[in-house]
């Protein structure tokens, strides 16, 4: 093998340095920040802080709300991305198997993804509407009163409808991409060997498809997590009340409608922590499973 | 070539010169559509009645955003002239001394003539300090007061209520003639604040919480108002009550489409009710329970102030003044209360519309301001409480919970008391 070698020790480090500053801009900075701002309690207007050291966690945690919000938050990620996840992959083997008109399928199939999202949650809120919101008046036929905004668990149901369609389609961008690239001659061989189509797809295809699951399972629990407050904030029409609502709503809430800028930063300092942990334990416990072609 | 250059930068100073002679003035507000479009109007006429500053406003978004952009502006140098604080964010903007110039000390230095009895009194110490020396500038008041659809009273027979009492002996009927008897759009500030100052109750130690930050505690765990959610929650369970979730426009529209005979929103509401029904409404008091209190007092606002930010110069402080006092008058007020409904925050501008012969071809139009000029009291002058935004999340959260049926009367008030207290004790603790 032929090893390339840089001439000058600093030159690596030089075209490193652009990614590395907007690494220490964008994240390690306001990171060291939030864990400061944690610390204290301080006046919006001046900045001037008082030191109350673990003050902000314990307030945090003590709240009679952390625990349900925190439940809330679990079942709303867990349920997100796996049923995104799902819806997903099941339309990009269906899309795959289409043989004509399949480039307007796949158009129509990632158009969702390029609805912006404050637009994707106010066409969740038309949707969802406890008054005119035509899924409201259809599952009114199967005997469901859905009142979003008032049954804690119908307002999460419709967060978790609005935020999965919103995903699906991206999830089945990279399905669809995945299933391109498994090679045309793997396909052909398990065809003859095996008649069971369904068969096939978990043998074959799914394994295959593993690098794909474990990127897009990744990406769609951060989505869940810190990319659905404002569409939550929309579902709730601004007002929480007794809803359920996620820990990062919560941070977004205490700290720019409150303007409670040390306990959001706790609370946005324990996520970051529980992410880490999140994040290390998926690369530790899955990723060992998964075959990179 | 260089002539022209010449030229064109002698024409571009002439032009920079006389645009100087005017001063800037920038005004954040909160205002979004149609009411937006009012306050250009009032910022046109400002301009155009005299010449010697420009106001320009700015759209700021909601009001937690016009805030929230306020305090970052500040933190940077570069805060407006004057920004649209609302009531709940009193505490905070009002609590961060030097932040702001009190309106009354602007207005007076400016040798402007200012009188805090020309304001109608459910106004006037809304946005005072504890010593009623007024901080901000009441914009746009309103207070919240009963709708009801005439059609519907008719039909079951029944007038409009003045007591709760009253109001289980017809809520039968209304429920009779196909009706839900009531719903409401704002649980906090008509069920909670509002509820205190009806009936003359306090609200906070440290006088309602006006004397400072520090130490102050909600008194909301009280038996009134446990009575009175405990009541709310039988009638919902009886059909009487509607509760369609905290947000303000869920509770409306069913008033709007008629299935809600009497609906408690804002006196301001008054305007889009207008144009969204088809049905005879009228409006009417805040009722009251007799049982607490026979002699009802006068409630207190809602709504947003204006706040004269520190940090100018002189000159474009002058500016703020000369505005404050453009929309005190009584003709601007006038203007603002009839195209918004919003309540003329003083007396002159009440008198003036009254003269006018407004009110008789729309009497709606009058409540707001006629219960806002009822009897004043010890504890209906308003309320100063930090964290306030947080304090009515947890409040709105617990009546949610009560009327779901997962948390009793007794619990939820405990539960808002120990929370509202720690966020209050966590401000106090912010304005050292």
């Amino acid at each position: 093998m032929e090893k390339a070698q840089f001439t000058s020790p600093w030159l690596p480090y030089l075209l490193l340095a652009p990614q590395m500053i907007i690494i220490a801009i964008f994240f390690l900075w306001p990171a060291a920040e939030a864990i400061r701002a944690s610390f204290f309690l301080e006046d919006p207007f001046f900045g001037t802080a008082t030191f109350v050291g673990l003050q902000n966690y314990s307030d945090a945690f003590a709240a009679s709300d952390y625990q349900r919000t925190a439940w809330f938050t679990f079942v709303f990620v867990v349920l997100v991305s796996l049923i995104s996840l799902g819806i997903g992959m099941m339309l990009a083997v269906s899309a795959d198997r289409v043989l004509r008109g399949k480039g307007s399928y796949k158009t129509l199939l990632m158009w969702v993804y390029a609805i912006a999202p404050p637009v994707a949650g106010l066409i969740g809120v038309m949707l969802f509407d406890q008054h005119i919101g035509p899924l409201v008046e259809f599952v009114a036929y199967f005997g469901w009163d859905l009142q979003v905004g008032v049954d804690y668990w119908d307002t999460g149901f419709a967060m978790i409808v609005v935020a999965t369609w919103k995903q699906v389609p991206y999830c089945f961008i990279f399905f669809l991409s995945g299933l391109q690239s498994i090679p045309t001659s793997v396909k052909e061989a398990s065809a003859i060997d095996c008649r069971s189509e369904t068969r096939r797809f978990w043998t074959i295809t799914f394994p295959l498809l593993a690098p794909t699951t474990f990127f897009l399972l990744i990406l769609n629990i951060t989505y869940a997590m810190f990319e659905t407050f404002g569409m939550i904030d929309q579902i709730v029409k601004d007002q929480p009340g007794n809803s359920p609502v996620t820990l990062v709503y919560k941070v977004f809430r205490d700290g720019f409608r409150g303007n409670d800028i040390g306990g959001s930063s706790a609370q946005s300092v324990i996520l970051m922590i529980l992410v880490l942990a999140l994040t290390v334990a998926q690369f530790r416990l899955i990723e060992r499973r998964i075959h990179y072609t | 070539m260089l002539r022209t250059t010449l030229l064109s930068a002698a024409t571009a100073a002439l032009v920079a010169g006389s645009a100087n002679a005017q001063t800037e003035i920038v005004l954040w507000h909160a205002m979004g559509g149609q009411l937006g479009e009012t306050v250009n109007a009032l910022a046109t006429q400002f301009n155009e009645a005299q010449a010697d500053f420009a106001i320009t406003p700015v759209y700021k978004g909601g009001y937690e955003d016009t805030l929230t952009a306020t305090i970052a502006a500040f933190r940077a140098g570069e805060q407006p002239n004057i920004v649209q604080v609302f009531d709940a964010g009193a505490a905070t903007i009002i609590g961060a001394e030097g932040a702001v110039i009190p309106a009354e000390d602007l207005i007076m230095g400016a040798g402007l003539a200012f009188d805090a009895n020309d304001y109608i009194p459910g106004v006037r110490y809304f946005y005072a300090d504890s010593s009623d020396k007024m901080v901000g500038m009441p914009f746009n008041s309103s207070t919240p007061i009963l709708y009801y659809n005439v059609e519907a009273l008719n039909q079951a027979g029944v007038e409009p209520p003045v007591t709760w009492e009253q109001f289980e002996e017809i809520a039968p009927a209304l429920v009779e003639a196909g009706f839900v008897p009531l719903a409401q759009s704002h649980s906090p500030w008509i069920m909670t604040e509002n509820f205190h100052s009806r009936h003359n109750l306090q609200f906070a130690t440290n006088n309602n919480g006006f004397d400072g930050a520090e130490g102050t505690e909600i008194l909301v765990n009280n038996d009134a108002i446990k009575t009175h959610f405990t009541k709310l929650k039988e009638w919902l369970d009886a059909g009487w009550y509607g509760y369609y979730g905290a947000g303000w426009g869920d509770n409306q529209t069913p008033f709007e489409n008629g299935e809600v005979a009497m609906w408690l929103g804002s006196s301001a509401s008054f305007g889009g009710l207008r144009n969204s029904t088809d049905f005879e409404f009228s409006a009417t008091f805040l009722p009251y329970w007799e049982a607490i209190t026979p002699e009802p007092v006068s409630t207190f606002i809602g709504g947003a102030a204006l706040f004269a930010m520190s940090g100018h110069e002189d000159g474009e402080n002058a500016g703020v003044a000369a505005f404050f006092d453009f929309l005190a008058s009584a003709e601007t007020q006038k203007f603002w209360h009839m195209e918004t409904g919003y309540v003329p925050i003083t007396q002159a501008a009440y008198d003036l519309t009254k003269e006018s012969g407004y009110y008789e071809e729309t009497p709606q139009a009058e409540v707001g301001t006629l219960q806002l000029t009822q009897a004043a009291a010890d504890w209906n002058k308003g309320y100063r409480m930090g964290f306030y935004v947080q304090i009515r999340d947890v409040m709105n959260r617990e009546y949610g919970r009560i009327f779901a049926g997962e948390t009793d009367v007794e619990s939820a008030f405990a539960v808002i008391e120990e929370e509202g207290n720690r966020l209050l004790e966590r401000f106090a603790q912010t304005t050292n």
